[in-house]
């Protein structure tokens, strides 16, 4: 039997998404604090000529529009890969332990250096970031017969805990809560066209190959029996999807701190359209998760332009009413 | 049937986690700003101090350990039903939404109202008790479904749906505070022990004394809810009844602990877990032990974290994730 959701082909479902990611797009673009039309924002992406608009939207608000696609599908997709191979509706990103790992980071380069550039935090969080996810792989993986979803996750989820202490505890004893606080939060603020050069193949590399292995994930997703039953070595796949999220992952948080509602909530959102077979949902999440944190980047850049409101209360309050909605009529529920 | 040498062992273990406990509530009188020899705090004790030995032992010391003894408790028994009843290992007291509902609250609060010294500390943790179950009644009226009744996933869904667009707000209400105002709310958000005062461990003793055998009581329905539902049902249980009621008891524990503490995550995660690694997922086995566990680790955290650093220390919410997290990693690793 078949839901009315699912009567609708698929190939109907991504237009649909990939007109709406359009449609964000030109509205990005045109949107923010320099006034500009959407004639600007054409010639500025067809033509060579110059000119004071064009350049805004060249330098700043182009390199801004990508880096926002490609951190929302980044987070959308390791989402749903943590929850299709842990089996569990909490999982997100930020159980790997890089979350929590560019926050310690974070807060004791600030303490310690208080002259660092940005440039410097970025490094500092890409290190914590690395640091904390080869915690996390490292006690999961130890013993034989590791990578147990339940293992996976409770290590996250203790390693999280001890490196949010970390963060918290430095933050309060330099009193720099504050700057740790409005970095994590972050956002898009620096994006430009070089470190979108350092992260951006690593983001597709890791889409392109969590697609290739989607048939792979849905069946790990049903049971350990079952994908072991039909003849997947499990070990291996799980390895694989783990250094998938963990790039994926880690490219973003690297570039804008800490979202964990777009990899959290975005493939429950995806899921209650297309339904729970990740060669659907994975390309759907991607998009989706694109979309939804283009909307909100330009949300934050002009509720209170000039200024910049913080991404991450945007995406988190602007992503609730969805999700409640998706929540409760979506009726599909998570296994 | 359960097997005698695992009642053995659940004794033993019950039996030295409460030596701990006294001893560590020993050391913790002894210890802190203002000196009281070892030697002194029998007879002070026993109504024989002096005035500074009085003041120091009855009204600042000793409320402060019971209040964390009893608020790790309260916390570690709430974990403990919630991960019963939502059949899911990264169910906290978070998830209910206590700790954001009770922090969002408690920034409003401290930023917006004015304030009164006298009154200011009794009407914080009514305002951050009054968010806490605010927010778990919105999480439990938007999950409530009348043809379906109350479903976990989605409760645990919308929980953290709740609990992120909160944590949104409140990196709203921080980005727009002064830097001080900041380093306060943080601080009561990472846990330190606000209320330790003599009202409110009048406060808190009740809830315990009647939900822990309570819980007790209900703990073989626990078992079978941690099942699945057909089995649930199959043996006769009231499913939607026993889950409301329990799922009472647990936001009643956590929001009267985190309104006198703060946000502690930490041991209502953990505590359960910990136990299950002792004594096994049993539920008559684990409460208690958890329990204990729970209370242990807390004062424990809060003697170490009053000791370093400043007069006034760090918050035991940081302290108990920092001791707590490696010890769960260990027992991970040795299982």
């Amino acid at each position: 039997m078949k839901t009315k959701a699912e009567r609708i082909p698929f190939i109907y479902k991504i237009l649909a998404a990939v007109l709406l990611f359009i449609a964000i797009f030109v509205l990005a673009m045109v949107l923010g604090a320099a006034d500009t039309s959407i004639k600007d924002v054409w010639s500025a992406l067809t033509s060579s000529s110059d000119g004071e608009k064009l350049s805004i939207i060249r330098e700043i608000r182009l390199p801004r529009e990508i880096a926002a696609i490609f951190v929302g599908a980044a987070l959308a997709v390791s989402g749903a890969i943590m929850q299709g191979m842990t089996r569990n509706p909490l999982a997100d990103p930020g159980l790997l332990g890089l979350t929590a790992g560019a926050n310690a980071a974070l807060a004791v380069t600030i303490a310690f250096i208080p002259a660092v550039n940005y440039f410097g935090l970025m490094v500092a969080c890409f290190i914590g970031a690395a640091v904390g996810a080869a915690l996390v792989f490292g006690v999961s993986a130890v013993k034989r017969g590791g990578f147990s979803p339940l293992r996976i996750v409770l290590a996250g989820a203790a390693i999280s805990a001890f490196l949010y202490a970390i963060a918290d505890g430095v933050g309060i004893t330099f009193k720099i809560s504050k700057d740790v606080s409005m970095w994590t939060s972050g956002g898009l603020v620096g994006a430009n066209w070089s470190q979108l050069q350092v992260i951006v193949p690593f983001i597709v590399v890791g889409i392109i190959i969590a697609m290739l292995l989607s048939k792979q994930l849905t069946i790990l997703s049903l049971s350990e029996e079952v994908a072991v039953g039909l003849g997947q070595k499990t070990a291996r796949i799980k390895a694989v999807l783990f250094v998938v999220t963990v790039m994926l992952a880690g490219a973003s948080v690297a570039l804008v701190g800490s979202l964990t509602f777009i990899g959290l909530m975005i493939p429950h959102i995806v899921r209650a359209i297309v339904g729970t077979d990740y060669r659907y949902t994975i390309p759907m999440s991607g998009l989706v998760g694109a979309t939804f944190m283009m909307l909100a980047d330009t949300l934050a850049r002009t509720i209170s332009a000039p200024y910049e409101a913080p991404v991450a209360a945007i995406v988190a309050v602007l992503g609730l009413p969805f999700f409640l909605v998706i929540v409760r009529k979506g009726g599909r529920s998570f296994l | 049937m359960i097997h005698p040498s695992l009642i053995k062992k659940q004794r033993l273990i019950m039996l030295s986690l409460f030596v701990l406990i006294v001893l560590t509530i020993i050391v913790s009188m002894g210890l802190g700003y203002s000196t009281l020899s070892f030697d002194r705090l029998l007879p002070t004790l026993f109504g024989q101090g002096t005035f500074k030995e009085n003041f120091v032992l009855f009204s600042v010391r000793l409320p402060r350990i019971i209040i964390t003894l009893l608020a790790g408790m309260a916390l570690a028994l709430s974990g403990s039903i919630l991960q019963g009843i939502t059949r899911n290992d990264l169910a906290d007291p978070g998830i209910v939404g206590i700790n954001s509902g009770a922090g969002v609250a408690v920034a409003l609060f401290f930023l917006f109202a004015p304030i009164n010294a006298g009154s200011f500390i009794y009407l914080l943790p009514v305002m951050a008790f009054a968010g806490a179950v605010l927010t778990a009644c919105l999480i439990y009226f938007f999950s409530y479904n009348r043809k379906t009744g109350l479903q976990p996933v989605k409760m645990v869904l919308m929980g953290v749906g709740f609990s992120m667009a909160l944590s949104g707000v409140m990196v709203v209400l921080i980005s727009s505070a002064p830097r001080e105002k900041v380093d306060f709310i943080s601080k009561w958000l990472a846990g330190s022990i606000w209320g330790a005062d003599w009202p409110f461990i009048w406060a808190l003793l009740p809830w315990l004394v009647i939900l822990i055998p309570f819980t007790l009581y209900k703990a073989n329905r626990l078992n079978l809810l941690s099942l699945n539902e057909p089995v649930a049902i199959g043996v006769g249980i009231s499913l939607n009844k026993e889950r409301i009621v329990l799922l009472l008891t647990a936001v009643a524990l956590a929001a009267s602990a985190v309104s006198v503490t703060g946000g502690i995550a930490f041991v209502g995660l953990m505590a359960p877990h910990i136990a299950k690694a002792l004594v096994g997922p049993r539920n008559q086995m684990f409460i208690p032990v958890s329990i204990l566990t729970g209370g242990w680790l807390l004062v424990l955290a809060d003697t170490i974290g009053r000791q370093v650093a400043d007069p006034d220390g760090l918050p035991a919410g940081i302290v108990v994730a920092l001791i707590g997290a490696p010890y769960f990693i260990y027992l991970l690793l040795k299982k």
